[in-house]
């Protein structure tokens, strides 16, 4: 759009080049693994876990870690992208696909809320949850997933940036509408697609 | 014309050294509104072939400023962005920049709040602490400070009665007060000046992953304390 340059700027921290396409307009390549949170860590049992999808649905839903265990687990290569404008490139995590799950519950509304122990929560589309783009994921390259990067479970939806993979995930409240969930509420776009690059209200 | 997340060209008007590695930079902007302290302003550089980096960077001023921001930028060797701001940018440089964004790790004017940062993490908690003293100075308000060394103290000539410091590495000669990572004692002591309210951590990951376990330990709830982690997790 403008043509500004900014003066004596030459770039260096350029993306491979054999990875450079993977890369969403404003992300920069980080080989490591940040972690953003807004609270503390929870520490969540997997004892007394459980997974939950109610609201707007045909028969609501719960799974236990062991009953979680049971559903068939899916290797997920993929990129993601934190709005916050580091993206991880060529890692894996493993989990439950959210067809399966949501298959089960049968939503009726079109909308989710995700809701985390620690009061986090997000919003989806079903549509964004649904055709192999989503899932329910306990590992992290081959490991249980860590406590900090959001243990014993989170979401996973690497199609949109990470602040929708919501850590520590206990449930999704199926909805007949949309409505902003806790960085929703907070400045952050909606949908947050990293390609169209929607990072804010304003984008 | 004001406009929130429309990149805008700004143009550095004062640059201060904090510290061997630290730098604040005064922009005036030409499309300003004020902020909320905690919130942080989109830098995006453009090389003469296109390329562009973009990062994020808490303000560190009141929005009592009118028409300007300061950001205070740590640098990292091999960040591609900090060093441009460190071994580039001069007064009278333009940078595109757009804000203010973010709206949770923000202070609204709750009462009585604790801050608490290690390293850089001061930055946004200087905001609110510089917001406070211009406006509501008989908020109760503590600054629990780590550092590592004396020379690595960000705002040091402005850091008053409420702001605790300790170091971990290595303190200044003379140095009777606390040393060492934060601790129970730091943050009870702290925590008591206050009394309750809200906590605002920022700092590396370890670090708020530990100060916030300690303010959990000193009874805050899990709502009441905000976080702000930067840095990779190695």
């Amino acid at each position: 759009m403008s043509g500004f340059i900014s003066r004596g700027f030459r770039g260096r921290r350029r993306t491979p080049e054999e990875l450079a396409d993977r890369l969403p307009p404003g992300q920069y390549y980080e080989p490591g693994f940040p972690v953003l949170t807004a609270g503390p860590t929870p520490d969540v049992a997997t004892d007394t876990w459980t997974f939950r999808i109610d609201g707007m649905v045909a028969e609501p839903r719960e799974w236990t870690w062991a009953e979680l265990h049971e559903l068939p687990l899916e290797q997920v290569p993929c990129d993601i992208h934190c709005v916050t404008k580091w993206s991880k490139l060529g890692t894996s995590f493993s989990g439950v696909s959210l067809d399966v799950l949501l298959e089960a519950a049968e939503p009726l509304g079109a909308y989710a809320m995700a809701h985390s122990h620690g009061g986090y929560t997000t919003n989806l589309a079903i549509e964004d949850l649904t055709g192999g783009r989503a899932w329910l994921a306990t590992e992290h390259e081959g490991e249980p997933l860590p406590r900090e990067h959001g243990g014993p479970a989170r979401l996973l939806v690497p199609h949109l940036y990470f602040w929708k993979s919501a850590k520590w995930v206990a449930g999704l409240r199926v909805m007949d509408h949309d409505e902003p969930g806790f960085w929703e509420a907070n400045g952050y776009h909606n949908r947050g697609d990293p390609w169209r690059e929607e990072r804010y209200w304003s984008d | 014309m004001r406009a929130p997340g429309r990149w805008q060209v700004a143009t550095v008007t004062a640059i201060k050294r904090e510290t061997p590695r630290v730098k604040s930079f005064r922009f005036r902007l030409p499309m300003w509104m004020p902020h909320l302290p905690g919130q942080h302003y989109d830098v995006r550089l453009t090389a003469p072939d296109g390329y562009r980096a973009q990062r994020s960077y808490s303000i560190a001023s009141s929005p009592l400023d009118e028409g300007e921001i300061e950001l205070t930028v740590d640098r990292l060797d091999d960040g591609e962005i900090s060093t441009y701001f460190h071994d580039v940018l001069e007064e009278g440089d333009q940078v595109e920049l757009r804000g203010p964004f973010a709206s949770y790790f923000v202070w609204r004017g709750e009462s009585p709040v604790l801050l608490v940062g290690g390293g850089s993490g001061v930055v946004p908690l200087m905001c609110i602490l510089r917001h406070r003293r211009r406006i509501m100075p008989e908020v109760p308000m503590r600054l629990v400070y780590s550092v590592r060394e004396a020379a690595d103290v960000i705002y040091a000539d402005e850091l008053g009665a409420e702001a605790t410091l300790t170091f971990t590495r290595e303190p200044p000669a003379g140095w009777t007060g606390h040393r060492g990572r934060i601790d129970e004692a730091l943050i009870g002591a702290a925590a008591a000046g206050t009394g309750g309210g809200l906590a605002f951590v920022c700092g590396s990951n370890g670090f708020v992953e530990s100060a916030a376990r300690l303010l959990l330990d000193a009874g805050f709830p899990a709502a009441a304390i905000r976080t702000e982690r930067f840095g990779p997790t190695g």
